[in-house]
C-alpha cells in the first residue's frame, strides 16, 4: 500500500533521508503546490493563534462567517481573569457588503461591541475577502479609537498574503502597535516578559511558578493569559524571554529596537531544555541570589522528575516515533525528549521550520530518519509506515490518520489537555506516551504496521 | 465564568456574536465526500481548506482530505486559472481519484474566477470527471454549500438515457445528516424492498472501520455511474427543503424525474411521511419489521411521556434538522419556546410558526439568520428546560444550568453521532432516550435527599 504513493518530483527537494539521500539542504518556507493536500493554514490563522489568548480583548473577524466560526474557542489557552476571548465576533459579511464595501458594517460592529461590553481593546482581523475588496480597515479602526476612547487595532491578515508565519508577524506588529513607540528607558529590575507561551493547559503558569521561586517577576506573558494592562506595561520589563521562537522572535526584536529590552530564546519542553532555560534566565539577571535559588530549584525538581521518568522509560524504550508539528523548534525539543525516553525518532516533519532548524534536526537525528517540510498526509503515511513508527506526534488532522494506521498518537498542538512544559510537562509527556503506546486497544487493530 | 451575554436585549445590525452557522465550502466538501472515490478540491487560499478539513475531522474523528488551489497574492491579481488547471492535473497525478469536486471560496468568488471555464480548459484524464459548485460564503451558510454541491451532481453528472421510460429506481437525497442517518434511511428503503440510489451518501466514507490501514478513498459513497443514472429514476425523494429541494427540482427540470420534497425523517411524523412516500412510489406494503419498530417507539413514548411533557425547549442549528426536530418535540408534548437557525431563509420561520399554530402553542420566538448570543439572551429573559442543538450550545447550557442534547453539526465534544442515527423510528427512540436521560440525570444530581429514588 504505502509504496504505491507517488512522491511528486517537485516535492522531492523537500524531503531527505539522513545519511542516505545525498541532498545537502532541504527546501523549506516555499509556497505549497497547487492541488496538494497541504496541512498548512493561512495568515489569518497565524495571527489569530497568537493574539487570541489576550483574554480581555474582543476579537472581531472582519469577513464572511467561516473564518470566525472555525476559530471560535478552539484553543485551550487558560485565563486567570476575563473569558471574553472565548466568544466569537464577526461582521458576517453578506453579498451587498462585498459589492458596496464592508467599512460601514465594520464601524457599526465596533459600535455594537462597544455599547455591549465597553472593552479596553478590540482587534479587527482583515481576512481574504476584505483584502480583495479593499476596505480601509486602518481608517475605520482609527476613527473608532477616537470615538470610543479605547484601543482598536487592525490585524492585516488576508489569508492569501503568505502562510501562518506571515500571520505571526502581523500579530507581532499589532502587539507593537498596542504597546506604542515610547522608548521606556526606565526598566524595573528582576522583571521579564515571557513570550511565546499560549498557556495551553496552564503551561505559562507552571513557568511563572518557577520564576517566582527564583525571584523574578513576570510583567507580561505574551500571549497566554495576557491582558490589556499587562501588555501595555510590557515595555518596562528588563528582559524578554522567548519560548516559541517561530511566532515571537519578531516581536522580541522589535521590542529590543524600540524599548531596548534584550532577549533570550529558551525552550521549556523536556527536562534538559527546561534546566537550560532556567539557568539561562538566572544568568541573564545575573544576581547571585537568583542563581542560588535557581540551582536549588533545579536540583530538587530534577531528582523528583528523574525518578518519575524512569518508571515510564521502562515501558516505552525502544519504540519508534514520527513527528509532524508546526514549528521547527518544537520538533527539536521533541526529538530530545524521545531520546531521553530511550525511543527512536524515525520521521520528522514541520509546517514552518526554517533552514537553521532543519540543520539542527539533521544533527540530532539518527541515520535513516526521514526529514520533510510541508508534508501531506500521503507522504506522512508512506514514511511513517515504511519506517514502522509506533507513535505519531501531530495536530488535529493527523490524529485520525495515525489511529487508522494503528499508531499511537500525541497531540502536541493546541488540543493538548495536559501541560507539556517544564518538569511537570516532561512527566506528563512521558505519561501520555506510555498511555497511548501501551493501550490494550492496539491489540484489536488489525494489520499493525509492524510487519510490512 | 464564560457568560458574557447581557440580559438586556438591544438591536444589533452588523455584529454576529457566537454564530449558529458556518460557511458554504464545508457543506460542499461534506456533500462531495458522499461520492465514491471523490477528492474535494477547494479553489481559494490554503487557510479555508485547512479550516474546513479540521472542522470535519473534529466532528467525524476520521481523516478528511481535500486539496486546495493554494492562492497567493498573484492568484488574487491575475485570477486563479493557472492554479486550478495545474491543481487538477496534480490531483489526478498524485491522488488519482475518479472524480474531483471543486468548490469555490469567498476569495475566488470575489475576484470573479469562472471555475466552469477553467475546468473546461483543464486536461481531465479519460474516464475521470471534474464537477464544481459555486459556494461563496457571503450568501447562505454551510447548508447552502451542501445544497449547491448536490445541485451540481445533478446538473453536471445526471443524465436521462431511456427517453420516456424509467429504470424503476427511486433517488433519495438525504440532506446534511450524519453518515449513520444516511445508512438508516437506506436500511428503511431496503426493508421496504425499494430499488434506490442515495446521493450523496457519506456512510462508510467518514465513519470508516479501523482496519489498520488508511484508505484515501473508502468503499462508501455513491458511484459516479449511479449518479449519472439517477436521471432515469422514477422519482426523487428529497429530504429537507434547504439541503435537497433544489437538486431534486433541477433533476426534474433536466431529466423529468418527479420530485417529492419531505422533511428530514427525524421524529415519528416525518418518518411516517417518508415511509408512506416510499410505499406509494413502489406499491409495496409496510414491512412487518418497520411496523414493529414504530410500535416500539410509540411504546417508549408512552412509557416516559411524563418526563418531558410540558417542558420548554430551545432548538437551534440547521434549518432542515431544526424544522423536523420542532415537529417531533411538539409530538412529544414539549413546547418549542425558542427556535433558531443561523442560516438565512424566509420560509423557515413561516414553517415553524405554522406548526406551532397548529399545535396551539403561543409565545414562542422563531428566527432565521440568528446567532447564539441572541438565543442566550432569550433564555436569560425566560429560561427553558432543555436545549437541543450542536456542541456550541454548551456555553449557554453551562451558564444557565440547562441540559443540552447534542443533535446537528458540528458535534465536537461527544462521540457516537456518526454511528447511531437520529432519523427513522430507531433514531426517534434514541432521541427520546437522550432527552429523558438528560432530564433525569439533572434531577438525580440536584434533587433533595428525600426525593432521590431508585425507580423513576
Ligand atoms: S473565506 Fe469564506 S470560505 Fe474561507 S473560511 Fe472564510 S467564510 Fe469560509
Ligand atoms: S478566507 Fe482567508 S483568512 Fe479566512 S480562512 Fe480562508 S484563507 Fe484564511
Amino acid at each position: 500500500m504505502p509504496s504505491e504513493h507517488v512522491i511528486l518530483d517537485s516535492r522531492k527537494s523537500f524531503i531527505i533521508e539522513k545519511g542516505v539521500a545525498a541532498g545537502a539542504t532541504i527546501d523549506c518556507d516555499k509556497e505549497s503546490l497547487s492541488g496538494a493536500v497541504s496541512q498548512r493554514a493561512c495568515v489569518y490563522c497565524g495571527a489569530r493563534v497568537v493574539l487570541n489568548p489576550i483574554t480581555d480583548a474582543v476579537h472581531i473577524v472582519h469577513g464572511p462567517i467561516g473564518c470566525a466560526s472555525y476559530t471560535w474557542d478552539i484553543r485551550g489557552s487558560l485565563s486567570s481573569d476575563s473569558e471574553m476571548y472565548r466568544n466569537s465576533f464577526s461582521t458576517d459579511l453578506r453579498e451587498k457588503d462585498i459589492i458596496f464595501g464592508g467599512e460601514t458594517k465594520l464601524a457599526k460592529a465596533i459600535e455594537e461591541v462597544y455599547s455591549a461590553y465597553h472593552p479596553k481593546i478590540i482587534f479587527v482581523y482583515a481576512t481574504c475577502v476584505v483584502g480583495v475588496i479593499g476596505d480601509d480597515v486602518d481608517a475605520v479602526c482609527k476613527l473608532a479609537e477616537q470615538t470610543y476612547n479605547l484601543r482598536v487595532i487592525p490585524v492585516k491578515s488576508p489569508g492569501f498574503t503568505g502562510n501562518k508565519r506571515t500571520g505571526y508577524k502581523m500579530a507581532c506588529m499589532a502587539l507593537m502597535q498596542l504597546m506604542g513607540d515610547e522608548p521606556h528607558e526606565e526598566k524595573i529590575p528582576y522583571t521579564i516578559n515571557y513570550l511565546g507561551d499560549f498557556n495551553l493547559a496552564a503551561e505559562a503558569w507552571i513557568i511563572q511558578k518557577y520564576l517566582r521561586e527564583m525571584g523574578i517577576r513576570v510583567i507580561s506573558t505574551i500571549t497566554g493569559d495576557a491582558s490589556y494592562s499587562t501588555l501595555i506595561n510590557a515595555p518596562k520589563a528588563s528582559y524578554n524571554v522567548v519560548q516559541c521562537a517561530g511566532s515571537m522572535t519578531y516581536l522580541a526584536k522589535q521590542m529590543k529596537k524600540t524599548y531596548g529590552i534584550p532577549f533570550e530564546k529558551v525552550r521549556f519542553l523536556g527536562v534538559d531544555e527546561t534546566v537550560k532555560a532556567l539557568r539561562k534566565i538566572a544568568y541573564l539577571v545575573g544576581d547571585t541570589k537568583v542563581i542560588e535559588r535557581t540551582n536549588a530549584l533545579i536540583e530538587r525538581e530534577m531528582k523528583k522528575t528523574h525518578e518519575r521518568l524512569e518508571t515510564y522509560k521502562k515501558k516505552v524504550a525502544g519504540k519508534k516515533a514520527a513527528i509532524y508539528v508546526g514549528g521547527g523548534f518544537k520538533a527539536i525539543a521533541l526529538i530530545k525528549q524521545f531520546r531521553n525516553l530511550g525511543m527512536h525518532v524515525v520521521v520528522v516533519g514541520t509546517q514552518t521550520g526554517d533552514s537553521e532548524e532543519y540543520a539542527m534536526i539533521r544533527r540530532l537525528t539518527e541515520d535513516g530518519t526521514v526529514i520533510l517540510d510541508d508534508a501531506n498526509p500521503s507522504e506522512l503515511q508512506k514514511f511513517a509506515m515504511d519506517k514502522q513508527a509506533d507513535l505519531l506526534v501531530g495536530g488535529v488532522k493527523e490524529r485520525p490518520l495515525a489511529y487508522k494506521l494503528g499508531m499511537a498518537f500525541i497531540d502536541h498542538n493546541h488540543e493538548r489537555k495536559h501541560a507539556l512544559s517544564g518538569f511537570e510537562g516532561a512527566v506528563n509527556f512521558a505519561k501520555e506516551v506510555d498511555m497511548t503506546l501501551n493501550s490494550p486497544v492496539w491489540h484489536y487493530v488489525k494489520n499493525k504496521n509492524k510487519t510490512i | 465564568m464564560l457568560d458574557y451575554t447581557p440580559k438586556e436585549i438591544t438591536e444589533r445590525k452588523a455584529l454576529n456574536v457566537n454564530p449558529a452557522k458556518t460557511c458554504q465550502p464545508i457543506g460542499a466538501m461534506y456533500a462531495a465526500l458522499g461520492i465514491n472515490k471523490c477528492l474535494p478540491h477547494s479553489h481559494g487560499s490554503q487557510g479555508c481548506c485547512s479550516y474546513h478539513r479540521m472542522h470535519l475531522t473534529r466532528h467525524f474523528r476520521d481523516p478528511i482530505v481535500a486539496s486546495t488551489s493554494s492562492f497567493t497574492e498573484g492568484a488574487c491579481v491575475f485570477g486563479g486559472k493557472s492554479n486550478l488547471v495545474k491543481g487538477i492535473q496534480n490531483v489526478f497525478n498524485i491522488y488519482n481519484p475518479d472524480i474531483i469536486a471543486v468548490n469555490t471560496t469567498c476569495l475566488s468568488e470575489t475576484i470573479g474566477d469562472d471555475v466552469g471555464e477553467f475546468i473546461r480548459d483543464s486536461k481531465v484524464p479519460e474516464g475521470k470527471r471534474v464537477i464544481y459548485a459555486n459556494t461563496p460564503s457571503y450568501a447562505g451558510s454551510h447548508v447552502t454549500g451542501f445544497s449547491n454541491m448536490c445541485k451540481s451532481m445533478v446538473t453536471q453528472i445526471a443524465e436521462s438515457t431511456m427517453g420516456e421510460g424509467n429504470n424503476g429506481k427511486v433517488n433519495i437525497m438525504p440532506g446534511f445528516v450524519e453518515p449513520s442517518d444516511m445508512k438508516e434511511i437506506k436500511r428503511i428503503a431496503e426493508e421496504i424492498g425499494m430499488d434506490y440510489t442515495m446521493y450523496p451518501d457519506t456512510s462508510d466514507v467518514v465513519n470508516t472501520p479501523n482496519t489498520g490501514k488508511y484508505d484515501m478513498y473508502p468503499e462508501g459513497g455513491t458511484s459516479v455511474e449511479a449518479i449519472r443514472e439517477s436521471g432515469d429514476a422514477m422519482a426523487t425523494v428529497a429530504l429537507g427543503k434547504y439541503t435537497s429541494e433544489e437538486a431534486a427540482f433541477k433533476l426534474e427540470h433536466k431529466c423529468k424525474v418527479a420530485p417529492y420534497v419531505l422533511k428530514v425523517p427525524l421524529g415519528i411524523k416525518a418518518t411516517d411521511a417518508m415511509i408512506f412516500k416510499f410505499i406509494e412510489l413502489t406499491g409495496k406494503s409496510v414491512p412487518k419489521a418497520l411496523e414493529k419498530e414504530r410500535g416500539q417507539l410509540v411504546d417508549l413514548m408512552v412509557d416516559v411521556h411524563h418526563h418531558y411533557h410540558g417542558k420548554k425547549v430551545a432548538i437551534f442549528g440547521d434549518p432542515d434538522i431544526v424544522t423536523a426536530m420542532t415537529e417531533f418535540v411538539i409530538d412529544l408534548g414539549m413546547i418549542p419556546k425558542y427556535v433558531l437557525t443561523g442560516t438565512p431563509g424566509k420560509v423557515f420561520a413561516k414553517d415553524i410558526y405554522h406548526m406551532l399554530e397548529n399545535a396551539g402553542i403561543e409565545g414562542s420566538s422563531v428566527k432565521s439568520e440568528g446567532d447564539l448570543f441572541e438565543l442566550h439572551q432569550w433564555i436569560k429573559n425566560e429560561p427553558v428546560d432543555l436545549i437541543i442543538g450542536n456542541t456550541y450550545g454548551k456555553y449557554i447550557a453551562r451558564a444557565e444550568n440547562i441540559p443540552l442534547v447534542r443533535v446537528g453539526f458540528p458535534i465536537l465534544d461527544r462521540v457516537g453521532h456518526s454511528y447511531f442515527p437520529v432519523v427513522g423510528y430507531m433514531g426517534a427512540m434514541r432521541l427520546i432516550e437522550k432527552i429523558s436521560t438528560a432530564f433525569l440525570d439533572k434531577y438525580d444530581q440536584e434533587c433533595a435527599d428525600e426525593d432521590f429514588e431508585l425507580v423513576m
